[in-house]
């Protein structure tokens, strides 16, 4: 593979489109396990239940999302290689669904067989996306903010992955691992140098593209990236020996990285140029999420009734994942998946020939209904915290709005299958 | 930023400008702006366009013997373009919104690629590639700019 620099504006469709179809499913099952657990689910981040769904969302939803968008943004922002990358997706996509689906089974049964076979699968399958993408961003000679920040986001996400499956084989071969400290770890690197970096890397680029806002601040798209590097690393050298009021320090810090970085965003959307879509909703409730976060800490850590309890960590959870990441990856996918649509059937259309818009392939009407009912679904989720008699509710509800989120997705597909066979259809009767 | 490419990329943002205009003025309903305004934009794309295609990409190309790389990518972006352009326009004729606002979603989205392609990987090739012909080629850039 040369390191050159690609032109072409993105892999083969089906490459990153086949991770996008499968994300909203994994939300679905998470919010079907909440429905049918109910208010139990939700009283520990380690229930069976909770550690289940988190990882449905995370291993599951989030991962595939971020998988997909890497393969479509390292060429296109970047300027970096991918090497084959259908048949990279082709690979590691089947084998991170069976091994996502695999770790909820395991979480829920707690049987060490699952564990091993879902560790083995994600060494497998993440560390051959992590040499390709990695290869790619390491090898482009481009240079610039964002790809500083994706570098940091795939040794966020090596790091998640490696301290996961330590701990999934560790409970498989019940070895003695300090379980709760390497969980806190495993924790903060996936959220914050996977999940946040990544965000923050793509952000910087897509949001004055997609919402016309002028550029983020140099120091903000340098520092922040390198900032959250050093902060994981510090807290990487002090878990095992820092008390409890250490660790609320570091995590207030990072969660005050991201209320940097959201207030940033809303300020610049604040100063677009575009007319609002739904996409942006789905971005000022991500960024809005992640602004709370630092509040919410602090106030936790400031009543002394609300420290020991259990459910302020799993507020913060549903806060972050729901709020913060399922919010802002389906208000990105609203953009993607449209303009991929439609960039895929331009290059196969004749010049003169007219293919649908990205409003044509998905209708605003459709994408502002399901924003609604995620709305719903993440304020439901955020109150049965504290009221378990609303789990089951606010299950059902985020399950809707994943499967809607679905359904626009698949529906989209649909509609680019449909046209791609009828341009073909129109190219065979032109040549007989 | 080279000198060379500078203009181009000033008028990235001048067409950026130009974008807005015409897709507030409609989805305002103000129908009125927003014909005038859409010319404007086609204007401005065309004269950035045809500034990259007629003087830029040629000396790049003969500089550099790649007549089917990078250059052709942008080229091929260019009538994708300006095929959305003229979608703008017939749903503007018809005063259809949601058509229009389906056309320049998608344009937003190309443009914006497309000058984040540029400004960040071709001009700088270009600015190193012609260096020594800077002197020749920015004013004639800077003079197929003007025109709009």
């Amino acid at each position: 593979m040369r390191p050159e620099l690609s032109f072409e504006q993105a892999p083969p469709l089906d490459a990153p489109l086949r991770f996008f179809l499968a994300a909203p499913w994994f939300g679905a099952a998470a919010g079907a396990l909440l429905s049918i657990s109910g208010g139990e689910a939700l009283a520990s981040r380690w229930t069976p239940a909770a550690l289940a769904a988190t990882h449905l969302l995370v291993a599951g939803f989030m991962l595939q999302a971020m998988c997909g968008a890497l393969l479509q943004f390292v060429p296109v922002a970047t300027g970096g290689n991918v090497w084959r990358p259908r048949w990279v997706a082709a690979c590691t996509h089947p084998v991170l669904i069976a091994s996502a689906s695999l770790l909820a089974a395991a979480f829920l049964s707690r049987h060490g067989a699952l564990f091993a076979a879902a560790a083995y699968g994600f060494a497998l399958a993440l560390g051959c996306f992590g040499v390709v993408v990695g290869s790619a961003l390491w090898r482009t000679p481009a240079r610039g903010a964002t790809l500083a920040a994706l570098r940091i986001a795939l040794t966020g996400l090596g790091a998640t992955a490696a301290l996961g499956i330590v701990l999934a084989t560790g409970i498989a071969h019940q070895a003695g691992w300090p379980v709760q400290a390497v969980t806190d770890l495993h924790a903060a690197w996936g959220l914050g140098g996977w999940a946040l970096i990544l965000l923050a890397g793509v952000s910087f680029a897509v949001v004055p593209m997609f919402y016309l806002t002028p550029a983020y601040p140099a120091w903000l798209t340098r520092g922040l990236p390198v900032l959250a590097l050093g902060l994981l690393l510090a807290w990487s050298a002090r878990f095992a020996a820092a008390d409890a009021a250490e660790a609320a320090l570091f995590q207030i810090a990072g969660f005050g990285l991201g209320g940097l970085f959201a207030a940033a965003t809303l300020r610049l959307q604040g100063r677009r140029r575009k007319s609002g879509d739904a996409s942006l909703l789905f971005m000022r409730t991500a960024m809005l999420s992640l602004l709370a976060l630092p509040a919410a800490a602090l106030l936790f850590v400031a009543l002394p009734e609300l420290r020991p309890d259990p459910r302020a960590a799993v507020w913060l959870g549903v806060l972050a994942l729901v709020g913060v990441f399922v919010s802002a990856i389906n208000g990105m996918l609203y953009k993607i998946v449209p303009f991929l649509g439609w960039l895929h059937l331009k290059g196969l259309a004749g010049p003169r020939e007219s293919v649908p818009t990205m409003r044509q392939i998905i209708s605003e009407r459709a994408m502002r209904g399901q924003f609604r009912l995620h709305l719903a679904a993440l304020s439901m989720l955020l109150a049965a915290v504290w009221l378990p008699a609303l789990a089951r509710p606010a299950g059902l509800l985020f399950l809707l709005s994943c499967t809607w989120l679905g359904w626009n997705l698949s529906a989209a597909a649909g509609i680019l299958r449909d046209f791609r066979n009828r341009i073909r259809a129109n190219a065979g009767d032109r040549r007989s | 930023m080279s000198a060379l490419t500078e203009s181009l990329r000033h008028h990235h943002g001048y067409c950026d400008d130009l974008f807005a205009a015409a897709e507030t003025a409609v989805a305002a309903g103000r129908w009125t702006a927003a014909q005038q305004a859409l010319p404007d934009l086609h204007a401005a794309l065309e004269s950035h366009f045809l500034g990259e295609e007629e003087i830029l990409f040629p000396a790049f190309e003969s500089a550099t013997g790649m007549e089917t790389g990078p250059t052709q990518v942008m080229r091929f972006e260019h009538e994708k373009m300006r095929a959305l352009l003229v979608q703008m326009g017939d749903a503007l004729a018809e005063q259809d919104a949601e058509q229009f606002a389906g056309a320049a979603e998608t344009l937003l989205i190309l443009m914006q690629q497309h000058n984040m392609k540029e400004e960040n990987i071709l001009y700088p090739m270009c600015a190193r590639t012609l260096a020594g012909q800077a002197a020749v080629l920015e004013p004639l850039l800077r003079e197929r700019l003007r025109r709009t």
